[in-house]
This record gives C-alpha cells, structure tokens and sequence, in this order.
C-alpha cells in the first residue's frame, strides 16, 4: 500500500497529539479538512496494513513515581544465556540486550519504588555468572520522542 | 523520589489508557467507561496528567521498518559536566539519534552521556559516531552494538 498525501499528512498529525475532547477524530478532520468517517476509517485501514507501531498514551514514568534504572552487567559468557533469561522473567526489566564490550547485558529496569529495585538488583547480582554491575540512572532526558515526519 | 499522589481511581484511569487507543467517534467515552469513571473525568483528568508531565505523549509511533534501520548502538559518552547541555542539544540534532540522556558515572566507568543511534549497517554506524564526535569535540566513547536483543516490551503501569 502506497501512502498518499492525505495519509501522510494524517500520519504526521498523529504523531503529535490526539485532541482531548469528546471527538478527537472530528477535531483532527477539521483541521485536514475531511470528516471524522473518513479519519477513523483511514486509520483503521493504515493500522491494519502495519504502519502503526502504536496508538495510545506514552508516560513520563518518573513522574507516575516510577523509579527507572539503565544498569550494566559483565557475565562470563559461558552464563550470559541463563543470565539473559532470568532477567528477561522480571516485568519490571522493559529492555534487555546482549552488548559488545566488557559489559555484555545491558537491561532496563522500572520499579514502583528503590525497594523493589535494589530487592531485584540484589536477586540478579547473585546469579551464577554475574561479576560486575554498573547501576545508571538518568537526570535529564534530551530526547526521547521517537517520530519520523513524512514527507 | 517525587511522589506522584495517584489515587486508585487515578490508577484505574492509567490502566484504561495504556490500552490501544480505541479508533472509533468516542474513544474517550469507551476508556472511561472501563475505567469505570464519566467520560467527562476522565477528560479533564487526562489534561491534567499531560499538564502535570505524567503524560508525555497521547498519539502514535509508527513502525519504522519503511525507514529501514536495521542497525542500533548504544553509544557512551564522556562530557565534561559544564558542556553536558551543549553536548547534549548538539547529539539530539542528528537525525540518527532516536534518544539521548544524561546518566551517573561509576567506578571505572566514566560515560556520562547516551546516545541511541540508528542506521543500516555497521559502517553507516561507526561514520555517524564519528560525525557526533567531531561535531561535539567529545573523544572518548565507547559504542556498544547490540547482539542480541532478548526483550523489549511497553511497561504495564499499576
């Protein structure tokens, strides 16, 4: 499926954000200058075909009282499977990858609080294997928005 | 720590929104209603979510395969503190820098700054970090390039 000039500038619209009020999709059709049909069923068509990773609400997760975590750890290679795999159990490790370098797993970790964190620190530092953990945390995010403008 | 002071009806309201966006003429209407809330709470606590920060984003993220970047580094950095911000903004500006934030320092491990970069092979990879280093004047680096990614998933808040 081709995207046409009318997609892409649905597309680029939706990648801002969607109006809060009772009918965003007449909001946003205003603004093309189309009706409402046409928009949700525009998008139902490009959300079939792929091009949409996701629609929904992106949270600030500091800001929800989430404690986030970037942290580094170096495994004996011969462990880094069930190392990788032990991690992966938690819901709280978002992101998990196998790295080049000395440091080798690199994972997300976001917790309700520091407890729960150092807790799960504390279970995956004991892992057969483990011989170093970098903990990471960040300050200032200075670009986090993932969007790609169509033209 | 800041406290982020949700109460459970709050926490009712997140869980409804971290679903899929209903496309549809109410979508408001149709989260509101499992959370369990009016349709018109729901609106205004929505704003105030987005203007307390909690929100950052109420829209889509496409799916970049059309884009074709088949290739990602996690790329540290070690930034003088005093040229953190003005490194920073330089980095962000790239079009191949999908992310970019500060992070501590520890014990043998002096980077200070991360950048996400994204490209279609190896060599575009290692042609944009040194493009981001001359840019910057920031010399010491280390570029970690994925091998394996085995999880990346959407938190499940609440």
């Amino acid at each position: 499926m081709e995207l046409s000039v009318f997609d892409k500038s649905l597309l680029n619209l939706l990648q801002g954000n969607i109006p809060i009020c009772s009918r965003p999709f007449a909001a946003m059709a205003q603004e093309l200058g189309t009706d409402e049909g046409t928009v949700i069923s525009r998008l139902r068509e490009l959300k079939a075909a792929g091009y949409l990773r996701r629609i929904g609400t992106f949270f600030n997760s500091n800001n929800l009282g989430y404690a986030g975590t970037l942290v580094a750890l170096q495994v004996e290679p011969e462990e880094i499977v069930t190392v990788a795999e032990a991690v992966n159990k938690y819901p709280e490790a978002t992101h998990n990858y196998e790295r080049e370098g000395k440091y080798n797993l690199w994972f997300t970790l976001l917790t309700r609080d520091v407890e729960q964190e150092k807790n799960i620190l504390a279970e995956i530092g004991n892992l057969r294997g483990v011989e170093d953990m970098l903990r990471l945390k960040s300050k200032k995010k200075y670009k986090v928005n993932v969007q790609f403008k169509l033209n | 720590m800041c406290s982020s002071n949700l109460t459970k009806r709050d926490e009712e309201i997140i869980r409804a929104l971290q679903e899929e966006f209903p496309l549809c003429e109410e979508p408001y209407k149709v989260l509101a209603e499992r959370a369990g809330v009016s349709e018109e709470e729901f609106l205004s606590r929505v704003k105030e979510f987005v203007a307390e920060k909690k929100i950052r984003k109420l829209g889509a993220v496409l799916r970049h395969r059309e884009v074709g970047f088949k290739f990602n580094a996690l790329c540290a950095w070690e930034v003088p503190a005093e040229r953190l911000d003005d490194v920073a903004k330089i980095m962000s500006a790239h079009p191949a820098v999908s992310h970019c934030y500060d992070r501590n320092t520890a014990p043998n491990w002096n980077y200070n700054l991360y950048t996400m970069i994204h490209a279609h092979t190896r060599e575009e990879c290692d042609a944009i970090v040194g493009e981001l280093s001359r840019l910057t004047g920031i010399q010491s680096r280390q570029v970690l390039y994925s091998k394996k990614e085995w999880k990346k998933t959407c938190m499940k808040y609440f």
